[in-house]
């Protein structure tokens, strides 16, 4: 199973949850397999997914957020944990899918084959953290609970083509249809 | 309407209602009203890249978004303001305690205090340098809107002296 595997996955389970998608092939995957006006595609500034999605979380209490982020982009902004555990919004599902690579740019390695995502959330204080394979996706994404999800898959990238949305077409169409 | 107040009815009279921040000593009281204020919401942050981030998200959901920081940060998060909030055209309040001016105590805080004009005249960002507190009420009042008109961040850059 690549990363296109499990984004797959995560959207055959998903219904009208907002969807804050990492940048580089895991948002051209996305929009690839399934694009809608939920999907927000990050086209620039690596790392801080989880930091929008929390913006908006707190902002829209009534909407599901899904974070869709990657190892690198993780570690790439790591204070974000601590302020998503903090702030604790219970809508808010954060899946970080670990290939232990930068994907996006030739697969070179991550820190984060030396450690246990799901573990480091644990240890910041998450209730609910876990590895995908050890749940029902569809029970955990139905509970309105603050989660973080470690899906540990290989490293690779599909055939996905470039959005070819403008950054403004994106935003707009995102804004209109969470008005 | 001390210095502190100007900038908190400023961000008030804007419309102001989400805020991240990383503090500075000189921004304690204001960040104390912003606390203090239920029509705010106000979220400190680990690292002001992060906060920009956040803004980001608020701002998707219709919030009016200012952060509030050390010219430092600004070093902290010059690749978010360009591939998050330019390029999505995304407006931008920023509140900048300036160190490393006139009259700083700390020799760590000036090499960062001397770029940080010419940094933000490099990102084509418009600053403002109020010096009396009727100035930077009308500078932080109205930038919320210049931001939106210019589709990029405005700053308002609070000298040691203008405290």
């Amino acid at each position: 199973m690549q990363r296109r595997d499990a984004i797959e996955n995560i959207i055959k389970n998903i219904d009208d949850e907002l969807v804050i998608c990492n940048i580089g092939f895991p948002s051209r995957e996305l929009y690839d397999i399934k694009d809608r006006d939920e999907n927000f595609y990050m086209i620039g500034s690596m790392g801080l997914v989880s930091s929008i999605a929390l913006g908006l979380a707190i902002s829209k209490p009534d909407k599901k957020i899904v974070i869709i982020d990657g190892d690198g982009a993780f570690l790439m902004n790591l204070g974000s944990i601590a302020t998503i555990f903090s702030q604790h919004p219970d809508n808010l599902v954060w899946i970080v899918i670990n290939n232990e690579a930068y994907g996006s740019t030739g697969n070179q390695e991550t820190y984060a084959k030396n450690l246990d995502l799901k573990e480091i959330a644990k240890g910041v204080g998450f209730e609910n953290s876990y590895n995908l394979e050890d749940i029902d996706f569809k029970d955990v994404l139905n509970k309105n609970e603050l989660t973080f999800i470690n899906y540990n898959v290989k490293a690779g990238n599909s055939k996905a083509p470039i959005i070819p949305f403008t950054p403004i077409q994106i935003k707009n169409r995102f804004m209109d249809v969470i008005k | 309407m001390n210095s502190t107040e100007a900038i908190f009815n400023g961000l008030k009279d804007s419309g102001i209602d989400f805020i991240v921040s990383v503090p500075c000593v000189n921004l304690t009281e204001l960040l104390n009203l912003i606390n203090n204020d239920d029509e705010i919401t106000h979220i400190p942050v680990t690292r002001e890249e992060e906060g920009i981030g956040i803004l980001a998200g608020a701002y998707l959901a219709g919030k009016k978004v200012a952060i509030l920081m050390q010219n430092s940060g600004l070093g902290n998060c010059i690749n978010a303001l360009k591939s998050l909030t330019e390029l999505y055209e995304m407006p931008l309040v920023m509140i900048m305690s300036h160190r490393g001016t006139e009259g700083e105590g700390i020799c760590g805080q000036v090499p960062m205090g001397k770029s940080t004009t010419e940094i933000l005249t490099a990102c084509n960002y418009t600053y403002f340098k109020p010096t009396t507190p009727e100035e930077a009420y009308e500078n932080v009042k109205n930038a919320w809107k210049t931001s939106l008109e210019e589709k990029l961040p405005i700053s308002i850059l609070l000298e040691i002296k203008y405290w």
